[in-house]
């Protein structure tokens, strides 16, 4: 059994902290009287995934084995998804590669001729056949890439969608055209924490741009109830260790204490190197380190009762117990944040990472008391993909100029949604649909609300500010301004030791 | 008339005033500085008589109307606008006018109706003069030389007898050391004795020997080896404007060495000083029984009284060299510091001129020197010092706002300061032309552009050594024995009314309080230390650019929209699909032609991107086509401007027509679709479902661009001059010439040159994000 998470009361011995800062390294020393949440060490992984995918196949949890559904002549998409993960590249077999080529092994056993793989993409990029070639391997991707049965789910044309139902507000839920019409859809994915289980990440990566409204959580929920109702999908559900980075730095998830000497160096030189080194190239020294994942649960059935098992072992994984809110949150935030793998994260996709993915990272309560304050260790440089987020581009450059309030928001969000510069890049190229960073935005206006301020430690200023945030030019003066804002003279502070991506559970 | 604008002066008939009232007098050169000085002298201090400008003919003016823009509205007519009142235009109206008349043509040109007005003339004060110690040879002659003649002929036409009072200069007298006389040329024993009109017949053949000589083989080669240095792969009508004008420059500049080299052998410091002097000659020799007086001013500067103290027009002789030592630019000058600097204020020399335009026509002709040298000496030592002490007080601001410290005068031989000024001139040329060579754009083509200012800064500066070393090296002391006999023959009144004694002249008080507070003033120099809220030009002009509106804008593609070309896109092609080891033989095949290719590119850039496109020969179409999509959805939007196609959807936004105009293959500028209403590109020919290699039309480089957009706007009802085109490449002028609003991106450096003397937009583009460093595909396989 894996040590479980841990909760660290910082007092004077207590060696200073790491943070992540994009593709940087850094450590703080912070007050006495603070504590660090540390995730539980990695879970132990299966030894077999290759037996223990077929085994889930044969035994789902609620329903037919698969071999059961399939028949000769049936239509069946394996839809899967794509790399919106904040993960590095995998080494060696991709979960989904194993998933698809067990289901596709199976389906050409029984008969069945007519198989299609969709990219449940949503409103995310296109991945690229490198990529393609990674997640369902070289063997899949040769025999159904070059008749054009590989397919990365379109939002916005038409023709692909067709109309399954209508909301209990009367909108039609388009959906996928393929999926829609198929006899059976195996949909191969991955979990890193609860909230990615069961039906949202199926739906919102395979309806229609119109249908997914403005993106948020309430509106896909009415639209999961619709589509659970017509789509028949068994869904082969799969989770990973939490080991995420190379195990020569899996130090860093450790607790800080605990490094030896040979940690400490190496992370004396990581630091050093990164700081030195121009950011171009840490970038492409991240984007180029692997690390092999290790699969801990495999769940195959049907979509909710797969969803329910799989968020109840993320729970026992990888959740740490932590008893009452602090003022302050803060955190590091990593350069391979949600959407930009191969990329860069830029302000916008920071911000996302850190008050949407990680603020969120608990089972409702929030580590920060509402009205308290976030701290981001981050350099907020104005840099972007022009090829991924050209719309993201434009929404710093344009929207966040004159507002930053999503509310004030729609004109630029009706101009962006019919942007057709931006539907073809979206469509033809590998960049985010231009609604992406007002959805983003959204998710992130949630944590603002219920934030009395957010402060950026070492970020451009001009960035930071055009966020709406505060910059701190040094952690100690983040803590000041927090003072400031919390009106407390000791606030109390949690430091969320992350990644790896764990579950505060607040008590 | 005179009743009309009494004057106490006027009603003594023995004055000045009264001895030229009810006279008609006739200028030539009233459009320049002294001739303005004199109309305006006659008109407000002559309140008697009528005034007749001789002036050029224009195109677009007549003369009288000419004279009114040039002469009238100029500052020097303030006062007595002032004086006058409303009566002003009255006054104007009822006592000058003017007649076509030029110098430079025989009897003046002058029509029948010229012909008349000039036989009624007591009159005629030849200002005339090409000033510019830089002149052509050609024109010195002819204008100079031949001019005070052609006056003469020209009153002997009209059948009149006026007194000719002909403008000369001091420095007639040449490089001489000691006191040159109020002598004529030809009795002078240091006046050389040269025959006018053969030097006329040389300057005349100067000219058509420079004219040939410029349409030479190698001069010509040389001519379009330049326009093609300073514009790089244009287009050939643009080459051969340029290469025309090369040559323009060459043989003006080549009668100018010419003028200069043939004055200092007959010993005159410049062209000007020379044909003055044989100007005198020739006049003395055909002026038959037209009665004449010579005036020779020394260096005329800005007015010490009148019209009002400071008065000056346009930048003249000496106001370059005083700015340029406030300015900091000129930290030494030759000179020698007990040299006498002979200065005359404009208002001595024309109250002499109209003194001896009053004074019956002398029998023989007379010769009245104006200069202050002997009278009222100002040393240049005394110069130095006086203007180093007013620059302490009153510091001219650089562009940072910090004031320039005038250095302490060295008093070096010419010799020495062209050399220095020679060297850093040298050192800068070649430093811009290796700069020109470099494929550099944006922050190295904006260096070349300071280095450009520097050059001609320091250019400028020996210009001035070179001119004006010979003036303030000077040891001529112009005697004025004559003119100050006229001065004390003349009444109180008169001496007041028409001062022109040197004497009174304090130099102190003329420098600190009269002429250098003016020639500042409109120097247009920084006298204030702090800098100019300066509007945000750029701003503006995109808003202007952005404006809504029937109007067609223009793009190219390569460098202005993605920091890429044709090269780049076909290594990316050719290297997709192979193998490294495939890859390294491409490479090794390829490589060897990349000098060519440079050259090629350098020499025309339709031929250079054909090089590439015969490459594709044999190529698939369907592969290349999926490969090209590929290319632009990765690798060239990676490279591509994110601000140039937001521009382009704030024009379409604002209902522009937007075109793409490119070298580069349809296919891969396809996806570029929905930003543009229309795309010229580059098309190949397919056979089977190949390429042939070959293009189905010339690629759109050069003029054909510029034609391409002339056509595509008449098509379209679009207004050019409304339109805007986007372009990086001194190949694009013809494009960015044929539009209203040419906006450059990213210049290389000789397109910056161009932009920033034409005053265009120039946009700072940048990519995002981390493109690829090599144009290589990268390996799908993972």
């Amino acid at each position: 059994m894996s040590r479980p998470g841990f909760v660290l009361d910082v007092d004077r011995s207590t060696p200073p902290i790491l943070f992540w800062r994009d593709e940087q390294l850094t450590t703080e020393r912070l007050p006495v009287g603070s504590r660090v949440v540390y995730p539980p060490e990695p879970a132990m992984h299966i030894e077999n995934p290759d037996a223990a995918i077929k085994d889930a196949l044969a035994s789902p949890i609620l329903g037919e084995p698969l071999r059961a559904r399939l028949r000769a002549g049936m239509r069946l998409t394996v839809a899967f998804d794509d790399t919106a993960y904040p993960l590095l590249r995998t080494k060696g077999s991709d979960t989904r590669r194993r998933i698809i080529e067990a289901v596709l092994d199976m389906a050409a056993d029984c008969g069945v001729d007519d198989v299609e793989l969709v990219v449940a993409r949503g409103l995310r990029r296109r991945m690229t056949e490198r990529e393609l070639r990674q997640a369902i391997g070289e063997r899949a991707y040769d025999s159904f890439a070059p008749k054009g049965l590989i397919k990365q789910h379109d939002a916005e044309n038409g023709d692909e969608l067709v109309q399954i139902a209508t909301t209990d507000n009367g909108d039609a839920i388009e959906i996928n055209k393929r999926v829609a019409a198929s006899d059976l859809v195996v949909y191969a994915g991955m979990s890193l924490k609860p909230s990615d289980t069961g039906w949202h990440r199926i739906v919102t990566g395979l309806c229609g741009r119109v249908t997914l409204g403005d993106g948020s959580r309430e509106h896909v929920s009415r639209l999961c109830d619709a589509a659970a109702e017509q789509l028949k999908i068994f869904q082969v559900d799969t989770t990973i260790d939490t080991s995420i980075v190379p195990p020569s730095l899996s130090f860093l998830s450790r607790r800080e204490r605990e490094w030896n000497p040979l940690d400490k160096g190496r992370f004396a030189i990581a630091r050093e190197l990164t700081n030195i080194a121009p950011a171009r190239f840490n970038r492409q020294l991240l984007n180029n380190l692997t690390v092999r994942y290790c699969m801990t649960n495999v769940v195959a059935g049907d979509v909710d009762a797969v969803g329910k098992t799989v968020a109840a072992r993320l729970h026992d994984e990888r959740t740490t117990t932590i008893s009452g809110q602090t003022d302050i949150v803060t955190f590091g935030v990593p350069s391979f944040a949600p959407f930009g793998p191969g990329s860069i994260a830029n302000p916008v996709l920071m911000v996302a990472a850190g008050l949407q993915f990680l603020f969120n990272l608990n089972e409702g309560t929030p580590v920060v008391r509402q009205g308290g304050v976030a701290i981001l260790h981050h350099p907020a440089r104005a840099e972007f993909n022009s090829v991924h987020h050209p719309s993201y581009i434009e929404f710093f450059h344009e929207v966040l100029t004159e507002t930053t309030d999503i509310a004030e928001m729609d004109d630029f969000e009706q101009r962006f949604a019919s942007d057709n510069w931006f539907k073809q890049l979206y469509q033809t190229s590998y960049a985010f649909h231009g609604l992406h960073p007002f959805q983003m935005w959204r998710e992130i206006t949630k944590a603002l609300r219920y934030l009395g301020g957010v402060i950026v430690v070492g970020g451009n200023t001009q960035t930071v500010r055009r966020l709406g945030f505060k910059p701190a030019s040094t952690f100690q003066d983040a803590l000041e301004m927090a003072r400031d804002i919390t009106q407390i003279r000791e606030p109390s502070l949690t430091h969320l030791h992350a990644p790896p991506i764990f579950t505060a559970d607040v008590s | 008339m005179p009743a009309k604008h009494p004057s106490p002066i006027a009603e003594d008939p023995s004055s000045i005033a009264g001895r030229l009232s009810g006279k008609r007098i006739a200028v030539t050169g009233s459009t320049g500085f002294l001739g303005t000085a004199i109309v305006e002298r006659l008109l407000r201090s002559v309140p008697g008589c009528e005034v007749v400008c001789i002036v050029r003919p224009s195109r677009r003016f007549d003369p009288l109307e000419r004279v009114r823009r040039e002469v009238v509205r100029n500052d020097c007519f303030d006062r007595l606008r002032n004086e006058l009142g409303d009566g002003f235009d009255g006054m104007i109206g009822d006592r000058l006018s003017a007649i076509a008349g030029d110098v430079s043509k025989d009897r003046l040109g002058l029509d029948a109706e010229g012909m008349r007005v000039l036989a009624g003339c007591h009159a005629v004060m030849h200002s005339a003069a090409t000033v510019s110690f830089e002149s052509p040879l050609d024109l010195a002659v002819e204008v100079n030389l031949l001019g005070p003649c052609r006056v003469a002929d020209a009153i002997r036409e009209s059948g009149s007898n006026a007194h000719l009072v002909a403008v000369s200069t001091a420095y007639v007298a040449g490089n001489r050391r000691g006191e040159a006389f109020e002598e004529l040329v030809t009795d002078t024993w240091y006046s050389p004795e040269v025959d006018w009109q053969a030097e006329v017949a040389a300057g005349r053949r100067v000219l058509s020997d420079a004219e040939n000589e410029s349409r030479q083989l190698e001069r010509l080669a040389k001519f379009r080896r330049q326009a093609h240095r300073e514009l790089g792969a244009a287009s050939t009508p643009l080459l051969a404007e340029r290469g025309e004008r090369v040559r323009e420059d060459w043989v003006k500049q080549r009668l100018v060495d010419q003028g200069k080299a043939r004055a200092q052998s007959l010993g005159w410091p410049d062209v000007y000083a020379y044909t003055k002097a044989l100007g005198e000659r020739a006049l003395l020799q055909q002026r038959g029984d037209i009665p004449v007086t010579f005036v020779r001013p020394s260096i005329i500067e800005s007015a010490l009284h009148e019209p009002h103290p400071g008065w000056i027009r346009g930048f003249r002789m000496a106001e370059p060299v005083l700015i340029g030592v406030g300015k900091g630019l000129l930290k030494s000058f030759p000179g020698l510091p007990e040299g006498v600097l002979d200065v005359i204020p404009v208002d001595k020399v024309v109250a002499a001129i109209i003194a001896v335009a009053a004074m019956p026509a002398p029998e023989k002709p007379t010769v009245y020197q104006v200069a202050s040298g002997t009278r009222k000496p100002l040393r240049y030592r005394q110069l130095v010092d006086l203007v180093t002490e007013w620059y302490r007080n009153n510091p001219l601001y650089d562009a940072d706002g910090q004031p320039v410290i005038v250095p302490e005068w060295s008093y070096p031989t010419r010799g020495k300061v062209q050399r220095q000024l020679d060297q850093a001139i040298l050192a800068l040329t070649v430093t811009e032309r290796v700069l020109h060579r470099l494929p550099f754009r944006g922050r190295v083509g904006e260096l070349s552009g300071r280095l450009e200012e520097q050059r001609i800064t320091a250019e400028r500066a020996r210009g001035y050594v070179e001119i004006y070393g010979a003036y303030t090296e000077s040891e001529a002391r112009f005697r004025i024995d004559n003119t100050v006999g006229l001065y004390e023959s003349m009444s109180e009144t008169d001496r007041a009314a028409f001062d022109f004694d040197p004497i009174d002249i304090d130099w102190r008080h003329y420098l600190h309080d009269v002429h250098l507070p003016s020639i500042v003033s409109q120097g247009r120099v920084r006298t204030k230390p702090v800098q100019k809220t300066v509007v945000d030009r750029a701003a503006n002009t995109r808003r202007n650019l952005l404006a809504p509106g029937n109007r067609l804008v223009v793009f190219d593609f390569e460098n202005t929209l993605v920091k890429s070309t044709v090269p780049e896109a076909y290594a990316w092609l050719a290297t997709r699909h192979l193998g490294t080891i495939d890859r390294a033989k491409l490479i090794a095949r390829r490589l060897p032609q990349v000098p060519h290719l440079f050259l090629l590119d350098r020499r025309d850039r339709g031929d250079f991107q054909r090089t590439f496109y015969r490459w594709w020969a044999g190529a698939s179409v369907e592969q290349l086509t999926h490969d090209a999509q590929e290319l632009f959805a990765t690798f060239l939007l990676s490279k591509s401007f994110p601000e140039g196609l937001r521009r382009i959807r704030q024009h379409k936004a604002a209902g522009h027509r937007t075109l793409l105009i490119t070298g580069a293959l349809d296919i891969v500028v396809e996806p570029l679709r929905p930003l543009f209403d229309d795309i010229f590109a580059s098309t190949l020919t397919e056979r089977d479902g190949m390429f042939t290699g070959e293009l189905s039309q010339a690629p759109p480089v050069g003029e054909a661009r510029a034609l391409l957009i002339k056509d595509y706007a008449a098509r379209h009802g679009l207004d050019l001059g409304e339109s805007v085109a986007y372009a990086d490449s001194s190949s694009d002028l013809p494009m960015l010439e044929a539009v209203g609003h040419p906006v450059v991106v990213n210049p290389e450096t000789r397109l910056s040159a161009i932009a920033r003397r034409r005053g265009w937009h120039v946009e700072r583009w940048h990519r995002e994000g981390d493109p690829p460093l090599l144009p290589i595909a990268p390996k799908v396989n993972a």
